[in-house]
């Protein structure tokens, strides 16, 4: 298949699969067994976006390789999520917080590749904004209770977007790949998405009584599959058991 | 009629028993204490499974055992409001849990040690649960008759994905048969004694039978779950541990083997490998939401 649509698939469905494990990581660890249910349901919904994109490759593709392979025999610098989404979940504000920036994104990302040329990634755009814009209510609205919330929730929040505002930049990061994409109509503009993804923010965090952090140095490197140290701990246990076990079909 | 014959005709004429309802006090106290116990057994129980989800071997795989231990977390939900309509909250039936006043099923306390596990207690655990379970159906309170209702149809999905996980890994590498045979050995003696102490020896039995609580005692339902999961291993070339099995022609059943009794009150006295850890467990995640749950509170005070 065509390579980079392919690498184009891989970073749309990497970061999918790493924020659906990170989610997944809060199963019976949720302030409530509502909420428990409701961030592992954003994991499932991303699981199933990764599933799709992997899948469709290795359709194209058709040489043998599955799914499973994308997601369990590609290593550290083959993975190419955006940065925000393999940072720790910390506490719950933590997570809140790195999800509602991530879901703007894609609340945004998706409405745009609806009108994407390539007739699968628009179809795939199409569906997956129906789980997102969930998503997104639902972690727009926690932030909002928790800026709005107590003395402490507000500080706690505060401090997280603050935390996590080095890695926004990331999410929007293109390349002479990206960008030839995008003169082909096949990915959106990501200046556009920006300012969508901006103005969301500003409005979310000012509804929540919650300061927009000022722009200072932006983390980037993961088009390039540049890390942090957390995505190998997260790939050793994902992978653990095709890893240690290659000839088995599970 | 007076309230207490009132109540009885009910009962003995199969009439559910509401919450309403007047009922005599150790029923009452006697449904809190098992449908609490069934609530908490859900919720420590998503532990167990928990950890194997992010290490789950494929997509389909992952995404099969995260939405399952999610049913757990539902079945969870409807029977601690179920509990509620007994005049207790959630609250309260969780500090219990917390306090280590109220207890969950013990076999939650083994540990999960190999992704065979997953097969065996999709298959064994939730096996003996279903048999359980579908004989509350009939339990003489409304409420909880009707969460066995909903609860069943899912657990009966989550049997058969243990099923399928065990049947794959017994006829996989042998590394995998392995894996599948040990899982088999350490689950299957606490899965069937997942059904509680013999006959004689279960102090409030009695009074349940009578209520209507319990349908089928315990005894029965263990031989029920032994008769129909014998067949099942065999079909897919596991051994069941337990060399006194032989079936029995004249009862139509199999025999099986003494259970360690022994071991069984010293995992439900907290002995097991993980009591501490699956209380600490919950406990920690509660007190981790604690400024969360606190902060909601607040907001919706200010906004209505
Ligand atoms: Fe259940
Ligand atoms: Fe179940």
């Amino acid at each position: 298949m065509n390579e980079s649509l392919k690498q184009y698939f891989f970073r749309i469905g990497d970061s999918n699969l790493i924020i659906g494990q990170r989610l997944a990581e809060w199963c019976s660890k949720g302030p409530t067994l509502e909420e428990d249910v409701a961030l592992t349901n954003i994991s499932l919904d991303n699981f199933g976006q990764a599933r799709i994109l992997f899948s469709h490759i290795a359709e194209l593709e058709n040489n043998g390789k599955t799914e499973d392979d994308f997601a369990f025999r590609r290593n550290e610098r083959e993975f190419y999520n955006a940065l925000i989404t393999e940072r720790p979940n910390g506490h719950f504000g933590d997570t809140i917080a790195r999800s509602f920036l991530f879901d703007t994104f894609q609340l945004h990302f998706y409405t745009e590749l609806c009108k994407s040329k390539n007739e699968f990634l628009a179809g795939f755009a199409e569906k997956s904004l129906k789980e997102v814009k969930y998503h997104f209510r639902h972690t727009g609205e926690w932030i909002v209770r928790l800026g709005d919330g107590t003395e402490e929730s507000k500080e706690k929040i505060q401090e997280s977007i603050n935390d996590l505002w080095d890695f926004t930049g990331d999410m929007f990061a293109t390349d002479d790949n990206i960008d030839a994409l995008t003169k082909e109509g096949i990915a959106p503009d990501y200046t556009l998405i920006y300012q969508k993804w901006k103005n969301t923010v500003n409005e979310v965090l000012k509804r929540a009584t919650l300061t927009v952090p000022e722009d200072a140095y932006m983390q980037k490197g993961s088009l390039d599959g540049r890390h942090s140290e957390y995505l190998g701990h997260l790939l050793g246990d994902m992978q653990y058991l095709q890893r240690s076990y290659p000839d088995a079909k599970w | 009629m007076k309230e207490q014959e009132l109540f009885e005709h009910k009962i003995e004429n199969e009439i559910k028993i509401e919450p309403k309802d007047w009922m005599p006090e150790n029923y009452r106290k006697h449904l809190q204490r098992q449908m609490s116990q069934h609530a908490h057994s859900e919720i420590i129980g998503m532990q167990p499974e928990g950890n194997w989800i992010l290490r789950a071997p494929s997509l389909r795989a992952k995404v099969i055992l995260l939405a399952k231990v999610q049913d757990e977390a539902g079945h969870g939900q409807y029977l601690y409001s179920a509990a509620e309509t007994l005049g207790k909250t959630r609250d309260i039936y969780i500090e219990e849990l917390q306090s280590g006043k109220a207890k969950y099923s013990s076999i939650f306390n083994y540990p999960t040690l190999s992704w065979a596990d997953m097969g065996a207690v999709g298959w064994l655990v939730d096996g003996a649960a279903i048999v359980n379970q579908v004989s509350l159906q009939r339990t003489s309170y409304g409420p909880y008759a009707r969460a066995m209702v909903k609860i069943c149809k899912e657990e009966s999905f989550h049997q058969r994905q243990g099923y399928e996980i065990m049947a794959h890994m017994a006829q996989g590498t042998p590394e995998q048969k392995e894996m599948a045979q040990d899982a088999m050995n350490r689950f299957w003696w606490p899965s069937i004694m997942m059904f509680g102490p013999h006959d004689g020896e279960s102090p409030r039995s009695g009074n349940a039978m009578k209520w209507k609580i319990k349908r089928e005692t315990n005894d029965d339902l263990r031989q029920q779950f032994v008769d129909k999961t014998i067949g099942q291993a065999e079909l897919i070339g596991l051994t069941i541990p337990d060399p006194d099995l032989k079936w029995n022609e004249e009862r139509g059943s199999y025999d099986f083997g003494t259970m360690d009794w022994d071991e069984f009150w010293s995992v439900v006295n907290g002995n097991g490998p993980c009591n501490k850890q699956r209380i600490e467990h919950h406990i920690s995640a509660h007190e981790n939401g604690s400024w969360v749950r606190k902060a909601a509170n607040a907001y919706a005070e200010k906004h209505g």
